[in-house]
């Protein structure tokens, strides 16, 4: 399985979490962990997503979240999971 | 599973602390083009490199927007063109032909810089060594994207002091050619003792006739990463620190190894080699001066540096080679004045001086590079600082280099603008006492009695 790190940077305000969800489900993207806390009104969320059914190249996705956080006004982005895995685990 | 705390570690890195793989060279082999026709020999040469490197750079952008990490430059290396060019070439102007194929292939692909105009000349020159490395003058001045480098020396065979004299003859030409663009020719050309074979980085970059027919090496970098961590150590005992220093270089290095397989598995071309630098470029915040500041020397220069320089290089590579399964290149710490903020600070406090940083070259990766000196100096005393050079890396056992930039029209304390990667740096003062007599006796000086080792 191909897994994506999509992680949420920025302000805080209400609808971040629905509005990227709603793109991945839009996009068949399934997700499968998401971790987030709020650290001096600074959102930060992280999740484990399989990109594997997804209606999209991965290059398409991850430009369209960039732009999606652009509009909602926090930093998104989209990653293989290998550099994370790579780095953190022998 | 990957946690929220590891992710975030890897993303602060790239986007707060500069990390980045520096480069993604394709080393290509040249060695079935060679043909005693020079306008069949252009040809095949162009037509290998354009046909072996045509995904190279859009291979590199993939990589970069999949995982999330720059990939800053994609390069292209191949076989030193005085063993490619030496059946067809009968001078030094049908050298330059060749130089203009590989700027006019390293444009059509995309890449920004092509290395391996090139000679191995460590023991004697052939008439083809000579042509080239007569011909680099015209050839970096009428090419944009060609890199040079010469080999003059190493531990097995010693010192080929002809050569020397030689190329510091030509370091000075081509500092006169490409005077007014402040003798940026000069940047693009390297001396070498002890070359590898699978070096990613420019301007040394070449693809090894010991090497298979085409390669991925890929070149990390994160000085940023190691100054950061260090942050956390201060204060503490050199054990703390060589650790600290040790898990960074491994995490960096997993970065390097990971791109290089896919970039290997993607261009269905070999992986090679991971080298392991820390290469500084001109931003804020990605300077080994500010690693050797962040160990607690005032500027790089001050009493202590070579040491601070020697556990910084040694641990970068301990903690670097269980990351890779392959290392190699030149791996260790550049210390470049004109590519590093912190080292152009410290030599324009006055801490940092030519002879330090000779003395520094005998512990970092390689050699005295990017610094910018009067251009007025004699041939003989760049030669002379191209013959201390090489005899470090020769009876050191390790790969050392000059790259030095005699500046026409400007002296002592002036400021040079390279651009881009390449950065600025201040004139730097060279011993005025001369080395003629010495330079101009020919010949070569012999391979150490530690070579012998059969």
């Amino acid at each position: 399985m191909n897994k994506t790190i999509i992680t949420v940077v920025g302000q805080d305000r209400v609808g971040i979490i629905a509005k990227v969800c709603t793109y991945l489900a839009d996009n068949r993207v399934n997700i499968l962990d998401i971790s987030q806390t709020i650290v001096s009104g600074y959102f930060n969320m992280m999740m484990i997503v399989d990109t594997n059914g997804a209606v999209k190249e991965f290059g398409a996705i991850s430009e369209e979240l960039t732009a999606l956080g652009i509009q909602i006004g926090v930093i998104i982005k989209a990653q293989r999971e290998d550099i994370f895995d790579m780095m953190h685990r022998i | 599973m990957i946690n929220f705390t590891e992710v975030m570690e890897t993303n602060a890195m790239i986007e707060k602390e500069n990390l980045d793989v520096r480069t993604i060279t394709l080393g290509i082999s040249l060695l079935d083009c060679i043909d005693s026709n020079i306008s069949e020999l252009n040809r095949k040469i162009y037509d290998k490199i354009t046909r072996t490197a045509k995904d190279l750079v859009e291979t590199g952008m993939q990589i970069e927007r999949e995982f999330g990490i720059p990939v800053v430059n994609k390069r292209i290396s191949v076989t030193p063109i005085a063993l490619i060019g030496a059946a067809a070439c009968k001078s030094a102007d049908d050298f330059v032909k060749i130089a203009q194929t590989l700027d006019a292939a390293a444009k059509t692909v995309g890449v920004n810089f092509l290395g391996g105009y090139s000679a191995l000349v460590s023991k004697g020159m052939t008439a083809a060594d000579r042509f080239l490395m007569e011909s680099i003058p015209q050839a970096l001045a009428t090419t944009e994207r060609v890199c040079s480098s010469v080999n003059v020396g190493s531990t097995k065979t010693g010192i080929n002091m002809d050569a020397v004299r030689l190329m510091g003859e030509t370091v000075k030409k081509t500092a006169e050619l490409t005077k007014e663009q402040d003798s940026l020719g000069c940047a693009k050309l390297v001396i070498f003792c002890n070359a590898p074979d699978d070096n990613p980085f420019m301007a040394g970059a070449f693809h090894g006739v010991t090497e298979t027919d085409a390669i991925i090496n890929v070149g990390v970098s994160g000085p940023g990463v190691v100054k950061k961590a260090l942050e956390a150590a201060r204060g503490k005992d050199f054990e703390v620190l060589c650790e600290t220093i040790k898990k960074t270089a491994f995490k960096i290095t997993r970065v390097g190894q990971l791109v290089a397989k896919e970039a290997s598995r993607r261009l269905d071309i070999p992986f090679g080699i991971v080298d392991l630098s820390l290469a500084p470029t001109p931003a804020i915040g990605d300077s080994v001066a500010e690693i050797l500041q962040e160990m607690g020397l005032e500027y790089p220069g001050a009493p202590g540096t070579t040491a601070a320089l020697a556990l910084l290089n040694d641990q970068v590579k301990k903690g670097g080679v269980m990351a890779s399964s392959y290392v190699g290149g030149l791996s260790g710490a550049f210390i470049p004045v004109s590519e590093d903020q912190g080292m152009i600070d410290a030599v324009q406090a006055g801490c940092l001086t030519l002879e330090k940083l000779e003395a520094m070259t005998c512990v970092c990766s390689v050699g005295l590079d990017m610094i910018a000196i009067p251009g007025d100096v004699a041939d003989s005393t760049i030669s002379g600082i191209i013959a201390d050079e090489m005899a470090i890396g020769m009876i050191n056992q390790k790969t050392t280099a000059v790259r030095v930039i005699p500046v026409i029209g400007k002296g002592v304390g002036d400021i040079v603008e390279f651009g881009g990667l390449l950065g600025y740096a201040p004139v730097m003062p060279v011993n005025a006492f001369s080395c003629e007599g010495f330079i101009c006796r020919g010949g070569r000086i012999p391979a150490p009695i530690h070579s012998f080792k059969n």
